[in-house]
């Protein structure tokens, strides 16, 4: 039992990491919400290992030298369950979510792989210095064509995306943000912006290069400023924008808070939660544009904490397979099999590194379809339902340590212990019947082996079914 | 009873190579550019004394013997794609030119069960959900096991589970006031049980005297004859068998694949006939590209022009469109330059086999071939 905080943690955790065992949970309600949240921003001031890239180096040959695309995203996968370090990886998976980049077209894996850590590395700090590194990432240059984006001829794709997907966003407020000649300007003032050439087919990555020559060095005027702009003063007038601070909080709010509808309806519709996703903005803006920042501010608001918040998102395949990875104590140390759960995400539709085009993922109810919902139930129902797996273990031995229960209680336990999980009264009503119909109006793990069998059996089918059950599908 | 038309897609993954698939054989060139792939005459299963088969594909004849195969030749689409994915989603979206997240077959689906009548209008054998199939609403099953498609797969005692799925089933009841994403996952989640509920009589029904072989893609077109000769109304069937890009050691490596799909596809068909259910079935196979037309020494790299096949009981063999020219001067950066729009083929097995109008489905109007029977 924990303080009355520990169930506020446990969301916590859903949202900046990929849940957390009751072990875990435990430990960080015994030190604090507020401590947590800082913990999980700062682990380096709090003593909080890194993720040792030695290990799985070892085990798994493609790790570093990537030759097919499911060795980066096995490397991802591992990094998403096993990190000491959670909101790094999930911020990783934030930023990648948002600058999508296809290794469909990119065709590097090591490329790939390079980006993600980008965002790994980076995904905290500041938000301008983010985006010129991304101006920079040759995986990005080449996936938005800035490769050819010359002085005498021009190509708008990343200028345009630039400004319409990973800052300003088309509109607010049912107004635009930009103009069709701010693209061109922010098109020309990227020219130069280039890679370096790998030789094909090999295991180099590019680099950035900046071709002088080839940068339009005339003057551009560029949302109203007037200069000859090149791309990092581009970057400087778009952080200043508030369309900018909103566009950004409400990613923020809806990958961190709540589901906000696909970002393509953004211009129109208001955000579900405006005060909040004004206040995000607030914070971005005073901080200096400090992800870290930022962050701190949501996790410590109301609107975050508040229950209405709790539940309130679809879970991602990433927080699907990671998720159960995580509570059924799965890859914390390497094994085969990484390469199947990579392919399970991409089954689930989220296949890493490779988005289905720029705009990223649909989220929130667009993760379900009929293919994806089998996958998902199945795989977490047959993870929980699984005694062989240490944390389903654990669940069961924790329960038995409470002793008698009544059929509520053993249900309640099981929602508890797997991470302070609700369901709908009609839900739970309906796995308490299971149970009394099953083992009666006291249960208890007893001694002889049978008795022991049974205890196993009857918790596992109830882990099953919360694992399978709607509400579940939702963190 | 008329029998609805029914359509089963076969997506060759990878890239099929084309000139070795539909070999042109007494054409020098064929062995100029390809001194190391090259199928020796002598090996060549000839249609004619132009093209012949790859001779894994003998098995395959037959059906252009009965003048029930279709071969499309020169297929693709303007500025071809030679990345695997692009491609590959261009021809499940039928968006050359800009990203689509809607399938051609998830529009044929709602076109032929708008009011969702039945969850199993459509089905997939394979993992996951191919964007062709993908569009908002439309129910598709899965299924990478027929023995074992469903949800709870995990409880292994049949008891057990029959009680779990109906309480899966109570537990995923749209309740009111629960908001709108809850509702739809309510649904989702009946309309997979209602599919597996309803899938689960079909390998029960099933007796052949057909024995499939015991590969992937035989596994898979066994599973769909299944599923069709339960009687289920599946009208589109989607599978697809992997992988065809042989960049390198591509003589054993093709030759293995041809002979799995073609024994698979006669196995096929010889099952349907035997319960007489074959004649309202059409067999389309494509793939994302062709492949160079020069080998790299080993194998041979991506190409653009591809070919696609046809096979049914009400399909009017022979050629369509053209081989495209081999010249130097013709080719299109190194490959075969595609002179048949893919759309136009989908738009044919639409409108002439499935009876559906073509124009939203596949984006537009587009020249349609005659290979099927009035």
């Amino acid at each position: 039992m924990g303080s009355k905080d520990i169930a506020l943690i446990a969301h916590l955790m859903r949202r900046a990491g990929f849940g957390a065992t009751y072990e875990e949970l435990e430990a960080r309600d015994a030190k604090g919400y507020e401590a947590t949240v800082e913990e999980l921003l700062d682990p380096d001031s709090y003593g909080v290992p890194e993720f040792d890239e030695f290990i799985p180096a070892r085990f798994y040959p493609a790790y570093e030298w990537p030759t097919a695309p499911t060795h980066p995203q096995a490397n991802v996968v591992y990094h998403l369950i096993s990190s000491p370090r959670p909101l790094h990886e999930k911020m990783a998976l934030f930023w990648h979510m948002l600058f999508a980049t296809s290794d469909a077209k990119v065709n590097g894996n090591h490329q790939m792989l390079q980006q993600f850590h980008m965002f790994r590395e980076y995904g905290l700090g500041d938000y301008r210095d983010l985006l010129v590194r991304v101006a920079k990432d040759p995986a990005m240059i080449f996936w938005l064509d800035n490769n050819e984006n010359h002085t005498d001829a021009p190509n708008e794709n990343w200028g345009r995306e630039l400004l319409e997907l990973f800052s300003l966003g088309v509109g607010m407020d049912g107004h635009l943000n930009y103009t069709e000649d701010d693209v061109k300007a922010a098109a020309r003032a990227f020219t130069g912006w280039t890679m370096s050439y790998r030789i094909p087919g090999l295991a180099y990555l590019w680099g950035f290069e900046y071709k002088e020559e080839d940068h339009d060095d005339g003057e551009k005027v560029f949302l109203g400023h007037r200069g000859r702009f090149n791309g990092e003063d581009i970057v400087d007038i778009i952080v200043q924008q508030p369309a900018t601070h909103r566009f950004i909080a409400r990613h923020l709010y809806n990958f961190f808070v709540a589901d906000e509808v696909q970002v393509a309806a953004w211009k129109d519709t208001p955000p579900r939660d405006p005060d909040a996703v004004n206040a995000i903005a607030k914070a971005f803006k005073e901080s200096g544009y400090e992800i870290k920042d930022t962050l701190r501010f949501i996790f410590n608001s109301d609107f975050f904490k508040d229950e209405r918040a709790w539940f309130a998102k679809v879970k991602n395949p990433a927080e699907v397979v990671a998720g159960t990875m995580r509570l059924v104590g799965e890859y914390k140390e390497p094994k085969p099999g990484l390469t199947l759960l990579a392919w399970e995400m991409g089954f689930q539709s989220q296949e890493l590194l490779n988005p289905p085009s720029v705009e990223g993922w649909h989220y929130g109810q667009e993760w379900i379809d009929s293919g994806s919902l089998v996958r998902r139930v199945n795989l977490m129902a047959d993870n929980l339902g699984d005694a062989t797996k240490p944390g389903t273990r654990y669940i069961i031995d924790r329960l038995a340590s409470r002793g008698g229960m009544s059929p509520e209680e053993l249900v309640d336990g099981c929602l508890e212990i797997m991470g302070y999980i609700r369901l709908e009264s009609e839900t739970r009503q309906e796995y308490i019947d299971y149970v009394k119909a099953e083992a009666g109006s006291e249960v208890k793990r007893g001694v002889s082996k049978k008795e022991v069998q049974a205890f196993e059996q009857l918790v596992t089918n109830v882990l099953r079914h919360i694992a399978s059950s709607k509400e579940y599908q939702f963190c | 009873m008329a029998k609805e038309p029914v359509l089963v897609v076969l997506q060759l993954s990878g890239g099929n190579d084309y000139l070795n698939t539909i070999i042109p054989y007494t054409n020098p060139l064929y062995k100029d550019y390809r001194k190391v792939v090259a199928i020796p005459d002598d090996q060549v299963v000839p249609l004619d004394n132009e093209y012949g088969l790859h001779p894994a594909m003998a098995p395959l004849k037959r059906f252009w013997d009965e003048d029930k195969m279709a071969i499309i030749h020169g297929i693709g689409y303007e500025n071809s794609s030679r990345s695997h994915f692009r491609s590959m989603d261009i021809w499940h979206t039928c968006e050359p030119d800009k990203v689509g997240t809607e399938g051609w077959v998830g529009r044929a689906i709602k076109a032929v069960d708008p009011r969702k009548d039945n969850v199993l209008t459509g089905v997939n054998f394979g993992q996951g959900l191919p964007r062709a199939m993908m569009a908002p609403g439309v129910p598709v099953a899965s299924i990478s096991n027929i023995q074992a498609y469903g949800v709870l797969t995990g409880i292994t005692d049949e008891e057990q589970r029959t009680k779990a799925l109906e309480r899966f089933s109570r537990v995923y009841s749209p309740a009111i006031g629960h908001g709108p994403v809850m509702e739809y996952l309510s649904n989702t989640g009946l309309d997979a049980l209602k599919g597996a509920d309803i899938l689960k009589i079909a390998p029960q029904k099933y007796s052949s005297s057909v024995e499939y072989a015991n590969n992937a893609i035989a596994k898979k077109l066994r599973g769909i004859a299944m599923v069709h000769l339960a009687d289920l109304n599946t009208r589109l069937f989607y599978t697809q068998h992997s992988s065809f890009d042989t960049h390198a050691s591509q003589l054993p490596w093709h030759e293995q694949l041809l002979k799995d799909c073609s024994a698979a596809i006669v196995d096929f068909f010889a099952d349907l006939r035997e319960h007489d259910a074959s004649d309202n079935v059409v067999m389309i196979m494509f793939s994302e590209f062709g492949r160079r037309v020069r080998d790299n020494g080993s194998g041979t790299d991506h190409g653009a022009g591809g070919v696609a096949m046809v096979i049914g009981d009400r399909v009017k063999g022979g050629y369509y469109s053209e081989y495209p020219s081999m010249k130097l001067e013709d080719l299109q950066e190194g490959d075969l330059a595609p002179n048949y729009d893919f759309r136009g083929f989908y738009a044919s097995v639409l409108e002439q086999h499935m009876g559906l109008d073509p124009t939203e489905i596949v984006g537009g109007n587009f020249e349609q071939l005659s290979f099927m029977k009035n």
